[in-house]
Parts: structure tokens; C-alpha cells; sequence
């Protein structure tokens, strides 16, 4: 039996930027949260010294350990799903703050469009443009309902950076100016003008200048370290949850944060959600903790399979089409991203030095900034040329060709060490009928739970803006002056990669319960106590990196649930019936 | 440009080659304490010479050796395999010179070795059943969106019940049952054209070793050679951190506050985990 624990108003499950924001808000609001982690505690100084690339890069020292529980993963619905088993396979965020502390930090919001992708795209191409079988929908908030959002967290997290000149409306400037520009950044924002384009410094969560923030925390200066993407900042330099909501939080007095806390299932009573069930994973003993308000920012994965191991709404079934839990699973990984590699004969650049929010970008051909009359795709992207630092073992590339090993491998991967440069495109995703999450049949976690399921399968509009982007960023690279030029090949198949957290949709946010699971508070229409926070309330993914977006939701989750605690409970806004033909 | 070293020891005689070594193994000027608190200030110039101690230069005995793999033949294969997938040539030393070998029989011992943050429930699919996987693996080096941080090799769907260890051990075996085959001699007294044409086989999957297809094997041992020749020193490989210095590649540091806008490729004399963890 499961020690009974005292009520709180609000348990938050996982402590990333969704759950730390949704915690921190409501702590402020003076609501008693519990915010329960699966990871173990982590701190700053745990990052200090260990700039190591086989254990973190390639051991994936950071990311969730597989052993007890993983995912299935399967193209078709009619395959047989097989474990995703090694972290080199699936690597998402664990321990105290997440992937969120582990991110890179290049930061942008999503454009208008995205939020009303159906509508916009009917207005301006008719009907028939939308596919059979695409779940294209509106989010059910527009850009200008959400930019308070997004202006709060960018004040919060201190975000560095320079108005995108394609960008939308701002109610203001970033809070710290630009990050410096690096040669090869100069490289791509020279040959980009010069084509027309309009480049600009990229937005990043490294700060470019040391930052106090409202809440009173303080971030240092970046140091271009490059052990960033995949590490913890060890001079508190990338704004991440445990320099900022999870303190901020703690100090109100009012939140306590649980550790070590996995938990297994939302318990709930006629309705309504009564708290959760967890498990100490040192311990092994399980734990009750009522609420008046859970609160599931447990990130893609465990958001959607805790609601279906708890057999909260309907499942999503594709024979049918009906069901909304697991709709729309889709992300930004395997299709997107494929770009150029250039390699420079004359040119040495100093890539082993940067920042994971470090870049070069433009929206020249993003959203529907450019026509799509004859183009086989809905939707667009950025372009970016990244400087993350690259480590030793990273830094092995060699032109298309050369052998994968022997002298001939050894000696290029020498010589091009510091010789190239990639510029690719950061697509938008769309949701198909056939994309889905549900339980696996065969597989188990270490209670003898089902494991999460995925079924993905690339479809033509993959594909096509991936060869649309490919081509551009060929363009841009061959007016950067690279001698040798690779394209990044289409995949054919989805390739049961699971890395970079861009994972989204399953619990998606719209205006009619037929066809989405929360509304724009991610309120649950089933249940509504029950608040599901993070990238699965995407019914697609915007045309960028999904964090700021992530987290301007969860300011506005946050204050549809204070609004409740002070309301005595209701729905936060209204039920539509839509006219969507999937 | 820094002058690689050059390696002079010969690919065949790992285990009785020179016990001496230059290690490095000290702290350089990196004060631990400078590495807390918002405090750091851009004290990180280019080409940073750190204060020589006295015991800098001295010659450390080393006590390197297997911990691993049992068997004298199989850590000879590996040596031989790894020095033909990353050989010394003109720019640098090769893999065994690098400690490659040592690095893989470590890490094979670690938690990494018995796959201990890996979900290794059953049922296991044979492997007529997960062929269609491994066939349509791609190139992680030029797909998704960590693709830059991936080591450039194709990792295919890991779908055996053996774990890393048992793998290589599998691996080696058939490496060496296949060169007694087709050669009627010890793997690693071949030439190198035939111990290439027999990584080659097992590279495209044609040479049997249970449980997997040899192509799963050879990525692995692919994968982890590189690692071998440029994770820090602290691991066994990259020897003196010759792999580095190779490609100029500094090891961790603190700040490139002051050079991050530099015109100029900045070599730069590498300093290892040790050195930055200052003790
Ligand atoms: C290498 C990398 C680079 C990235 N770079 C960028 C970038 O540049 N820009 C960008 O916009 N995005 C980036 N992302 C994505 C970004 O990290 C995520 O969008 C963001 O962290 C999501 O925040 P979250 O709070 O939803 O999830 P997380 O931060 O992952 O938090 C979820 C938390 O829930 C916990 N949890 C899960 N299950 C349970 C359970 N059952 N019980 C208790 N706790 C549980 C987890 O341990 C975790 O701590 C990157 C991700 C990675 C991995
Ligand atoms: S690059 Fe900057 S933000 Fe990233 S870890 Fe280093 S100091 Fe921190």
C-alpha cells in the first residue's frame, strides 16, 4: 500500500522548463506545490570540471537511463514495434531540470502562421492544398494571444539576441543584446546578403552579457566554452531551470521539490484527478500524493503515457481516426535539420570554440513567408549555421566518398578537422493519421508497465521540404566559397533515432475535444483538474526549436491555474465544434 | 601548425612495446578554485604556456594493461583491427600507439561494456528479423537534428541480448576463425591487405557471428577506434593527447571569450580533463 502523503493545491510531475515555470508561477501565487522528479539532484557544481566529451556526448552521461524503461518504435501500423534500447538510440533529459539543462539554447518563437497553419493555409491556397490523411490544425491560440507569454519567459531566462529582420511583432526588445559574432557566422550572414536574404545573430539562451532577471536571479556572462549542448553550464551562463524557476520556486517558501520521485500513475475519483502515485527509486517504496491540481510536464513521452496508463481520456485509434490521447505525435527529428556540409581548402576555422545558441539564422523561408503555390509542401523553416564547439571525436567529418576508415579516412578526417562548416534547415513537422503513440502490446518497464509505443512513418511532405531546404542551404554554401559540398542525403524511412527532444504532439491543444485533448490553458477537456504542459499540447511542430514556445505555454498554463484555484474550478475556455476534415 | 609526433613504435608489438611514456599528468596554472562563481574574468590568452613544474617532464612508469579481455589472442586482434581502421601515416600516430586497444578493453569493463543503462528486456527478435532494421540504417553524420554531435558512423537498432563485451568478444573470435579460413594464419600476423579484406567482409555483414550480423560489430568497432583516439586521455587512448594535437584540437578549457570573433585559426598546446581540473 502507498504511504498516503498530506494534500497539497498543485503537484507538478518533472522539473524542465515547463513543470520549473509552472511551479515557480504558482509558488509565487502563494499555491502549496510538490514538484516531483524522476532524476536524481543535480547542481552546478556537478558540471564544474567535466568537460568531457566520450561521457557526455557519446555516453549520454545526461540523459535518461534506458535500463528501466525505454520506448517502441515501428514505421507502419502494421509492424511489430521493437525497443529503442540504447541511449545512443533515444536520449532524452532526466535529473533535476531536465532536458532543459542539457539543451543547446537557441532560442525562437513560432510565427503567426504556425498557430493558424489550416486556416491561413485554406485563405491563401484553397482546400485541396491540405493532403488526405494531414491533421492540420489550428492551435486554438493565436501568435498575438501568446507573445505576453513569450516576452515574459525571454525577460526570465535573459535571452540574448537581435530583432530577426522577417521576425513578427514584439512588445520588446530582447533583454540582452546579441552574442559576438564568430568568422564563420560572418561567413554565412555575408554570402546571405550578398543572395538577397536577410541573416541575422541567432537568439540564444547563452548569456552575452551577465543578467539579473525580475525574479532576482542572476546568470554570468557566456564563455564560449563549447561544452555546452549535452552538458550542464558550469559558470551558470545558459539559462536553464536550475538557475532560475526551480530557485526562484524554492525561495517562495512555498514549493518543495522531491527527487527520485518517478511517478507511475494520476489517480482520480469521478472526473476529477485526486493527485498522483510515485515510486522512491531508492527505495523502492511508493508514495501518494494528493492535490487539488496535477499538473504532468513530464515531457512528450511520460505526459502521454502516464494519461494512458491511468486510462484518462480516449485513446487515439487510426483505423478509426477517433480518440485524441496519442493524436499527432510527430516532431522535428530524421527529416529535418538536412542541409550542406561545405568543406574550405584555404579556410580554418575555430570550431572548437561556441556555444550551443551560437548561430547565424534567416527566415527567408520560413513559415509561409515565401509562396507555395507549386511547391509539394505546407510550411517552412529557419536557416542556420550553428557553433555549438566541436569536440575531437565530433569533428570526423570528410567529404562524401572517402572510405569510413584506413589511411585515406584517417588522413581527411586530419586535414578537414577544422575545414567545415554545415548550414541546414529547421522544417517544420506535420501530423499524419497514421503517426500516433499508444501502449506496447509485448514490452515492459520495471514494474511490469507497458512501454510507450511510436508509430512513425515519413510521408512525401517530409520529404519534399527536406529537399526544398537541402537545396537552399546548397545555395547558400556554395556563395560561403566551400570547395567541396555535400548534401545531406532524404531519408527514405524514419530511422528510429530518437535524439534532441524535439518530440511533440499526443495531447495536442485546440478548440474542439473531438479533435484535441487540452484547450489553450492545456486545461483537459476530460478532466478539468488536470493540466498537461509541454511540446505534446503541439498539434504540429512550428517551424523552429520548440522551447520558448514550450515555455510561453506554460506561463499561460500557469495562469489558467491560478485563475482555477481562485475561480473554484471550471472549464478556462469554451468547447468549438470544428469543421476538419480528417 | 604543431608538429604531430611521430609514433615509433611498430604496429605488431603492442604488448612489449616501451613502457615509458610522457603522461602530462600534471596540474598546469588552472587554479581549481578559478572555476567557480561568476568570476571568471578573461584571463585565457591564446597559447597559454602553463608555469612548468618539476615533475612536468618527468617519465611515468606505466601500468597500463588488460582488464577486460582474458584471452592474450583476442587483445592481439583488436590491436591489429584498430591499427588498420586508424593507422599511423604520415600525419600522426596510429591506433595502437594512441592506446586505442587499452581504451576499448576499459571501456568494454565499464558500465558502458555490460550495457548498464541500456533496456536489455527480451523477447529478442533473431536476426533474419531485424535484418530489414539494419538494412535501412543511414548515416547518423548527415542526419537529425544532434547529427553534429554524433560520432560519424551508422549506430543501426541494437536488438541482441548480448551486451557490448560479449559482442566484441564474439566479434573478435570471428575475425580470427575467419582469417584461420581463408588465410590458415593468426589474424594478427596477416598482411594488412588481407586483415583489410576481412574487415571489409565484416563490414558489409558477410562474416557469421552469432546473435548479430557482422556489420553491427564492425560499426562498433568502428565507432569506438575513434573514440579511442580522441576522448581525454583519462580514458587510456589518445596517448599524450597525440590525437589532438593531430588536429589541433586544444582539450577542455575554460574560456574562448577573447578569441571566439579571431580572424585567425588558433592553435593552441592541448590541456587534458586533468589539467582543467586542476589537481
Ligand atoms: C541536446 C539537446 C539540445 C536541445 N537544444 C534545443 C535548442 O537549442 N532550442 C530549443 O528550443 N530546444 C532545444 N532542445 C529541446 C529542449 O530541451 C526541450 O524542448 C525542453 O527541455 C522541454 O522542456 P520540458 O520541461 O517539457 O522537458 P524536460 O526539460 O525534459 O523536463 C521533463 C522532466 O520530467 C521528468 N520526468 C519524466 N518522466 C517522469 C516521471 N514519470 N516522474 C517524474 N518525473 C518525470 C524528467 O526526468 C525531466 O526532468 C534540446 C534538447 C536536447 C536534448
Ligand atoms: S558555452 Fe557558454 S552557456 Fe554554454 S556551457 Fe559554456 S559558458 Fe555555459
Amino acid at each position: 500500500m502507498a504511504v498516503k502523503l498530506d494534500k497539497v493545491d498543485v503537484v507538478v510531475v518533472g522539473s524542465g522548463w515547463a513543470g520549473g515555470i509552472v511551479s515557480a508561477e504558482l509558488a509565487k501565487d502563494g499555491h502549496k506545490v510538490v514538484t516531483l522528479e524522476r532524476g536524481k539532484d543535480q547542481t552546478r557544481s556537478d558540471f564544474i570540471g567535466v568537460k568531457d566529451e566520450l561521457r557526455y556526448t557519446n555516453r549520454y552521461e545526461m540523459m535518461q537511463n534506458l535500463g528501466p524503461e525505454t520506448i517502441t518504435s515501428r514505421v507502419s501500423i502494421n509492424d511489430v514495434a521493437l525497443p529503442v534500447r540504447t541511449r545512443a538510440e533515444f536520449s532524452t533529459g532526466t535529473d533535476l531540470g531536465g532536458g532543459s539543462v542539457h539543451w543547446a539554447g537557441s532560442v525562437y518563437r513560432y510565427r503567426p502562421f504556425d498557430f493558424e497553419i489550416r486556416t491561413k493555409t485554406i485563405e491563401r491556397y484553397g482546400e485541396k492544398k491540405i493532403p488526405e490523411g494531414m491533421m492540420l490544425q489550428d492551435w486554438g491560440i493565436t501568435y498575438d494571444e501568446l507573445e505576453p507569454y513569450y516576452d515574459k519567459w525571454e525577460k526570465m531566462a535573459g535571452i540574448s539576441g537581435e530583432p530577426d529582420p522577417l521576425g513578427d511583432n514584439r512588445s520588446s526588445d530582447y533583454p540582452n543584446p546579441p552574442m559576438q559574432e564568430s568568422p564563420a557566422i560572418k561567413l554565412f550572414k555575408e554570402a546571405t546578403e550578398r543572395m538577397g536574404l536577410h541573416p541575422y545573430q541567432m537568439a540564444s539562451a547563452n548569456m552575452s552579457e551577465t543578467y539579473t532577471n525580475p525574479d532576482g536571479e542572476t546568470l554570468n556572462q557566456c564563455m564560449f566554452c563549447a561544452f555546452c549542448t549535452m552538458y550542464g553550464c558550469d559558470f551558470g551562463a545558459k539559462s536553464d531551470p536550475l538557475v532560475t524557476v526551480l530557485p526562484t520556486a524554492v525561495k517562495t517558501g512555498n514549493c518543495e521539490i522531491r527527487t527520485n520521485s518517478l511517478v507511475r500513475r494520476v489517480l482520480h475519483q469521478d472526473g476529477k484527478a485526486t493527485g498522483v502515485l510515485y515510486t522512491d527509486t531508492r527505495t523502492g517504496v511508493e508514495y501518494e500524493q494528493p492535490a487539488d491540481i496535477v499538473v504532468l510536464a513530464a515531457f512528450t513521452f511520460t505526459n502521454n503515457r502516464l494519461l494512458m496508463l491511468s486510462e484518462i481520456g480516449q485513446q487515439y485509434d487510426p483505423e478509426t481516426r477517433e480518440g485524441v490521447i496519442g493524436r499527432n505525435y510527430h516532431g522535428q527529428f530524421n527529416s529535418t535539420f538536412l542541409g550542406a556540409r561545405g568543406f574550405f581548402e584555404d579556410k580554418k576555422f575555430n570550431m572548437y570554440m561556441g556555444a550551443g545558441g551560437l548561430g547565424g539564422a534567416l527566415s527567408d523561408y520560413d513559415a509561409d513567408h515565401f509562396d507555395h503555390t507549386d511547391l509539394d509542401f505546407i510550411g517552412g523553416g529557419g536557416i542556420e549555421l550553428r557553433q555549438y564547439g566541436d569536440g575531437a571525436i565530433k569533428s570526423n567529418v570528410v567529404p562524401k566518398g572517402t572510405p569510413r576508415w584506413g589511411p585515406e579516412f584517417k588522413d581527411k578526417s586530419v586535414h578537414y578537422a577544422n575545414r567545415s562548416l554545415i548550414v541546414w534547415y529547421s522544417s517544420t513537422v506535420l501530423s499524419w493519421w497514421h503517426n500516433y503513440l499508444d501502449l506496447d502490446p509485448t514490452y515492459k518497464d520495471e514494474f511490469g508497465d507497458p512501454l510507450l509505443r511510436i508509430t512513425y512513418k515519413l510521408t512525401d511532405q517530409d520529404k519534399n521540404i527536406a529537399k526544398f531546404g537541402i537545396e537552399k542551404c546548397t545555395e547558400i554554401m556554395e556563395e560561403m566559397g566551400a570547395d567541396i559540398i555535400d548534401q545531406d542525403e532524404v531519408p527514405d524511412e524514419f530511422d528510429h533515432l530518437y535524439s534532441g527532444q524535439h518530440y511533440a504532439g499526443g495531447i495536442i491543444m485546440g478548440t474542439d475535444p473531438a479533435t484535441s485533448a487540452v484547450n489553450n490553458y492545456l486545461q483537459m477537456w476530460d478532466m478539468e483538474n488536470l493540466f498537461v504542459v509541454g511540446a505534446t499540447a503541439f498539434p504540429q511542430f512550428g517551424s523552429h526549436h520548440p522551447t520558448p514556445t514550450v515555455a510561453a505555454l506554460a506561463y499561460r498554463a500557469a495562469e489558467g491555474i491560478d485563475k482555477y484555484l481562485k475561480d473554484g474550478g471550471g472549464m478556462l475556455a469554451k468547447a468549438k465544434q470544428q469543421n476538419i476534415n480528417v | 601548425m604543431t608538429d604531430p609526433k611521430q609514433p615509433n613504435n611498430d604496429s605488431q608489438g603492442m604488448s612489449r612495446r616501451n613502457f615509458l611514456k610522457n603522461t602530462g599528468l600534471v596540474a598546469g596554472g588552472l587554479v581549481g578554485g578559478s572555476l567557480f562563481g561568476g568570476l571568471i574574468t578573461n584571463q585565457v590568452t591564446k597559447n597559454d604556456k602553463k608555469p612548468s613544474t618539476d615533475t612536468e617532464n618527468a617519465q611515468h612508469e606505466s601500468y597500463e594493461a588488460r582488464i577486460f579481455f582474458s584471452r592474450n589472442e583476442d587483445f592481439d586482434t583488436l590491436a591489429a583491427a584498430t591499427e588498420r581502421i586508424f593507422p599511423e601515416t604520415d600525419v600522426g600516430p596510429g591506433a595502437i600507439a594512441l592506446g586505442v586497444p587499452y581504451f576499448i578493453d576499459r571501456q568494454l569493463a565499464s558500465e558502458w561494456g555490460t550495457n548498464g543503462h541500456d533496456y536489455m528486456n527480451g523477447p529478442f527478435p533473431q536476426i533474419t528479423e531485424v535484418e530489414q532494421y539494419e538494412e535501412s540504417d543511414v548515416d547518423q553524420n548527415e542526419q537529425g537534428p544532434e547529427a553534429e554531435t554524433k560520432v560519424p558512423t551508422p549506430t543501426p537498432r541494437y536488438q541482441t541480448r548480448m551486451n557490448r563485451g560479449a559482442l566484441f568478444l564474439e566479434g573478435l573470435h570471428a575475425l580470427q576463425r575467419t582469417a584461420n579460413e581463408k588465410f590458415d594464419a593468426e589474424f594478427k600476423k596477416l598482411e594488412g591487405a588481407q586483415q583489410d579484406e576481412i574487415l571489409d567482409s565484416c563490414e558489409s555483414g558477410d562474416i557469421e557471428i552469432k546473435g548479430i550480423s557482422s556489420n553491427v560489430f564492425f560499426d562498433l568497432l568502428l565507432t569506438t577506434t575513434i573514440e579511442g583516439a580522441y576522448a581525454d586521455p583519462a580514458y587510456g587512448g589518445n596517448r599524450n593527447m597525440d590525437g589532438w594535437k593531430m588536429k589541433e584540437y586544444p582539450g577542455p578549457r575554460m574560456s574562448y571569450l577573447n578569441d571566439i570573433d579571431a580572424e585567425d585559426f588558433i592553435v593552441m598546446e592541448p590541456e587534458s580533463l586533468r589539467n582543467y581540473q586542476g589537481h
